[in-house]
């Protein structure tokens, strides 16, 4: 039988506010164990939480970058269950009135687009960290974590593949990105993803029983673990066994799926108002000031990149891929350098090097100025691109700029007709033999001479120029 | 000064030291010396703090003398219940699952307390966890009514209203959630406030029920009330559930001049469940307040029969998830028996909790349930809903609203342990008034047959605890009750 997949997502989010959310201790998880707790995120007698309003408006920018409601009035909630990591024995979320609601979020599929429900997002706190190490019989509980803002995302069950999880996943990264609310760093669980996944026979309409994925690491983790949990749930089907709903996790080393949680003891978690937090109230002038401090956000910003640099939706799509780049390229071309060029630059050689030398963009030596200069001493004959190639690490690494380097190196491009012609003459007369060969039909002799040619005017040669001198020199 | 000084009150010793008629040294010492008399009888304190009390009155005094301004309640000594997180001492809220616990912090009124001058002298016993009427439920001990040994001193604060009842302290701190300020004031015979939810900040008040938790004064007069409230009311930034509204200034309520104020008295609360002895101590003070010119009107307060139900589901869920941090994983009592973490959890809260707090974990729970929550939990809160709306509608035609505290004086040791439910009744004047959130307090007025305190309890519309000092001092002045005094000696 034919089968379709229905997929829901849930992404978890730490949210990068200076502060915890509930308590003022620093937000940085990455301290030495327990050093940033206080009494408040340590769950000690008395102490009363305080909502961070930094975690507001970041959820607000979240909700509206994917198209949700806001709530005008909404409220935290105790979800009350029993683990080591959890200080105070519930978790302070938000049960029947998230922040942000009914929103909607487009992704690219294959052969267009499409339009992916966000049923939710609300705010909630992260727990500590439990550590066991193995042999002593002893565990460890790290509180810096507990009290990190988490704002939890969750989807309709629109996704039908591992391929559109994984667009989404991009997409929505990206988004989060964009909004400098979070790392979005998975390895270290800044961002967590769960799939909800059933399948039913293909043209049906009611849901079949779902597996929940959880504990997967990257996002090609989890677009494996949805296409093996859609293969495994097929098998069953057509062996004509019940899919038992489970918490399953991901054992990547094995590339397979397994059951770490029947329905059967799932939790009650007895959900109510935490009366120790006031309602959370967002008005329209709020919301409004939230909205008109959102950057351009990524799929607008590639639509743009497109119509106004005239890039292709390839091109745009790599420029537009992080924040940082986008900015970049646009400092790039605002600094005179014609657009394509400068997408072909910075996607091509400057990204290369970066990753050698395992910058980010956004910590580039090298300034949008600089590299908009450097292109336009291509563009005016001051150099060719092959010094450019050259030129380019050098700026990196030593942060100079490419008009001072060129001066100081002496490589300004010779572009004098006689100079060229006497070198060429030169190399030409070295090198009887190619010559012959190259009359002979032997094309590839042709790239030698060239070789010679820049290798005699160390690199500097006006290409264009060498090669229409040489041209005409053999063809005498 | 020649008189006993642990007879004042707080504003007499203020004035006093401030006059240079003694030494906060002098106080504290004389209020040492009374607890070294009686608390063999009382067992009001579950920790005194003799070296830290002399040492910090000691500091005040060399502040005075260096013409320092020592704050208004300097030299003032006051005792704190066991739920008051202080640095100082333990914590233990009276329950073997916190013996021992030490605060890291101090909370937000014991500061403001401590800023203004106060010398505090120890911890005072409560119910567990506040969970009580009678202060049976201490794991600690039995604190014993000053005005007869033989009873209870109520509860859950019972501690705070013994002990200054038995002038162990000038002014005594409580929590109210149900009563816990109001009925052992009312039970020992001193003034009791709890203020409006939201005038006093909570942080460092381990919590009971959140939504209704106020802490509040034990005082010896109307006066001392304003001088108290003056110093703890207001906006905390570390409590969202304070209120951003001014502090009005309480001394100014201290004026003969009740005329014309209208006293609403509600009739559900003179029903039969009120003995005949309580119900003419009630009118006979209604009466002094009329002699002064206030008006009596008759008011309804419809709803007043769910009130206790609707008090302890909301309680009790509240409570559950409250309590649940205690698990013995980061502080507090862990049993040393358990083998993985589920046997941590359970055999510390089984050995760690008192029956009382067990079983209103367990009723909270059950009420928060998948399937049950709509009907106990959500019922609940719109019934509290009504109840407020019941002050609401009363207030419209009256500035206060006076009933009894309790339907009985005192009751005898063991009298009620047996049966939760009649335990519970203890609170039926007292626990709609948090659910409301709106002010009360219960000043003496007047001695039974059998010589035991009876309470007037008075209410007020929100923020207006202005009001019921300003009525609780015109009784003062013209009732002659406060220059009674507990016989124990
Ligand atoms: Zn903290």
């Amino acid at each position: 039988m034919e089968y379709e997949a229905v997929i829901g997502m849930e992404v978890h989010v730490e949210i990068n506010t200076k502060s915890k959310v509930f308590c003022a201790c620093n937000n940085d998880f990455h301290a030495p164990p327990n050093t940033h707790v206080c009494p408040v995120c340590l769950g000690m007698p008395g102490v009363l939480p305080v909502l961070n309003i930094g975690m507001v408006e970041a959820s607000v920018a979240v909700g509206l970058a994917l198209n949700c409601k806001i709530s005008r009035w909404s409220k935290m909630d105790r979800k009350n269950y029993f683990y080591p990591d959890l200080a105070k024995n519930y978790q302070i979320s938000q049960y029947d009135l998230p922040l942000c609601h009914d929103g909607e979020m487009e992704i690219d599929i294959e052969g267009g687009t499409k339009r992916i429900g966000i049923t939710r997002a609300h705010m909630e706190e992260d727990t500590a960290r439990n550590t066991h190490t193995i042999g002593t019989r002893e565990s460890g509980v790290d509180f810096n974590r507990c009290g990190v803002p988490l704002l939890e995302i969750v989807t309709e069950p629109d996704i039908r593949s591992a391929d559109e999880a994984f667009a989404y996943l991009t997409a929505l990264k990206q988004i989060l990105q964009y909004l400098d609310v979070s790392d979005c760093n998975m390895e270290e669980g800044s961002l967590r993803a769960e799939a909800n996944i059933s399948i039913r026979p293909k043209g049906t309409v009611e849901f079949g029983t779902k597996t929940e994925v959880k504990n997967v690491a990257s996002f090609s983790g989890v677009h494996k673990a949805i296409d093996f949990e859609i293969r495994r749930q097929r098998a069953a089907l057509d062996k004509g066994d019940a899919i038992v709903q489970e918490t399953r996790g991901w054992d990547a080393d094995k590339g397979i799926t397994f059951v770490q949680r029947s329905k059967e003891s799932a939790h009650d978690y007895r959900y109510f108002p935490d009366p120790d937090l006031v309602p959370v109230v967002v008005d329209e002038a709020w919301e409004q000031r939230i909205r008109e401090s959102l950057p351009e956000l990524p799929r607008a910003r590639n639509h743009r990149f497109q119509a106004e640099y005239a890039l292709s939706p390839y091109d745009a799509g790599v420029v537009t891929s992080t924040r940082a780049m986008a900015d970049y390229y646009e400092a790039t071309v605002k600094a005179g350098a014609p657009a394509k060029l400068a997408a072909n630059w910075i996607m091509g050689d400057l990204q290369g090097m970066l990753v050698e030398r395992k910058l980010d963009i956004a910590q580039c030596p090298v300034t949008a100025a600089s590299l908009g200069e450097m292109i336009r001493l291509i563009e005016d004959g001051t150099i060719n691109g092959k010094i450019a190639k050259d030129l380019l690490p050098e700026m990196i690494d030593s942060g100079k700029s490419a008009d001072l380097l060129v001066k100081e190196k002496g490589l300004v491009q010779i572009s004098d007709r006689g100079e060229l012609e006497a070198i060429v003459r030169g190399v030409l007369d070295a090198n009887p033999g190619p010559v012959e060969d190259f009359k002979a039909g032997k094309d590839r002799a042709k790239g030698f001479l060239v070789g010679q040619i820049m290798k005699a005017t160390k690199g500097k040669g006006n290409p264009k120029l060498v090669n229409e001198i040489l041209e005409r020199l053999l063809a005498s | 000064m020649g008189q006993e000084l642990f007879r004042l009150k707080a504003h007499e010793i203020r004035g006093a030291i401030r006059r240079g008629e003694t030494t906060a040294t002098e106080v504290t010492q004389s209020v040492l010396g009374r607890i070294g008399a009686v608390e063999g009888k009382v067992q009001a304190y579950t920790e005194i703090w003799g070296d830290y009390a002399q040492q910090r009155a000691a500091d005040i005094d060399r502040r005075i003398k260096a013409g320092e301004d020592p704050g208004p309640l300097a030299g003032v000594p006051i005792g704190l219940k066991d739920n008051y997180c202080t640095t100082e001492g333990t914590t233990g809220c009276c329950s073997k699952i916190l013996k021992g616990f030490r605060s890291p912090y101090n909370g937000t009124v014991v500061e403001k307390l401590l800023d203004a001058g106060a010398v505090f002298l120890g911890k005072l016993n409560m119910d567990e966890f506040a969970m009580g009427s009678s202060t049976e439920n201490s794991s600690v001990q039995k604190t014993r009514n000053p005005w007869n040994l033989r009873c209870v001193p109520g509860g859950s604060s019972g501690g705070a209203a013994a002990g200054i009842a038995a002038h162990e302290a000038a002014v005594t701190m409580g929590s109210d959630t149900g009563g816990s300020i109001r009925q052992p004031a009312a039970l020992c015979g001193c003034l009791g406030l709890k203020p409006t939810y939201g005038r006093v900040s909570r942080y460092g008040l381990v919590a009971f029920a959140s939504s209704l938790d106020q802490i509040g004064p034990f005082t010896k007069d109307a006066e001392d009330m304003a001088l108290i409230m003056g110093v703890i009311a207001g906006r905390d930034p570390r409590d969202s559930t304070s209120a951003d509204i001014p502090v009005p200034d309480y001394s100014k309520a201290l004026r003969d001049d009740i005329k014309g104020l209208r006293i609403g008295l509600p009739k559900e609360c003179f029903t039969d469940a009120l003995g005949a002895e309580m119900r003419e101590k009630i009118l006979a003070a209604v009466e002094v307040l009329k002699a002064q010119g206030a008006q009596v009107v008759e008011v309804s307060l419809p709803h007043t029969e769910y009130a206790i139900a609707v008090y302890y589901i909301i309680c009790t869920a509240e409570a559950s998830a409250n309590l649940a941090r205690f698990d013995g994983v980061r502080y507090g009592y862990r049993h040393p028996d358990a083998k993985s973490v589920e046997d941590m959890y359970r055999l510390s809260k089984s050995h760690g909790y008192g029956p009382e707090v067990q079983r209103r974990i367990m009723l909270g729970t059950y009420v928060l349930s998948s399937g049950y929550y709509d009907a106990y939990y959500l019922k609940a809160q719109k019934v509290r809903a009504l109840i407020k709306k019941d002050f609401e509608d009363a207030f419209q035609s009256c500035d206060i609203i006076a009933t009894p505290t309790t339907p009985t004086p005192a009751f005898e040791f063991g009298a009620k342990t047996d049966d939760p439910l009649e335990m519970y009744l203890s609170d039926i004047y007292t626990s709609s008034i948090n659910l409301a959130g709106i002010p009360g307090m219960s000043i003496p007025c007047g001695l039974t047959a059998s010589k035991l305190p009876a309470g007037l309890q008075l209410l007020g519309k929100p923020f207006d605890e202005e009001t019921l000092i300003r009525v609780a001092y015109a009784y003062e002045k013209h009732s002659g009750w406060e220059r009674a005094d507990a016989p124990i000696t």
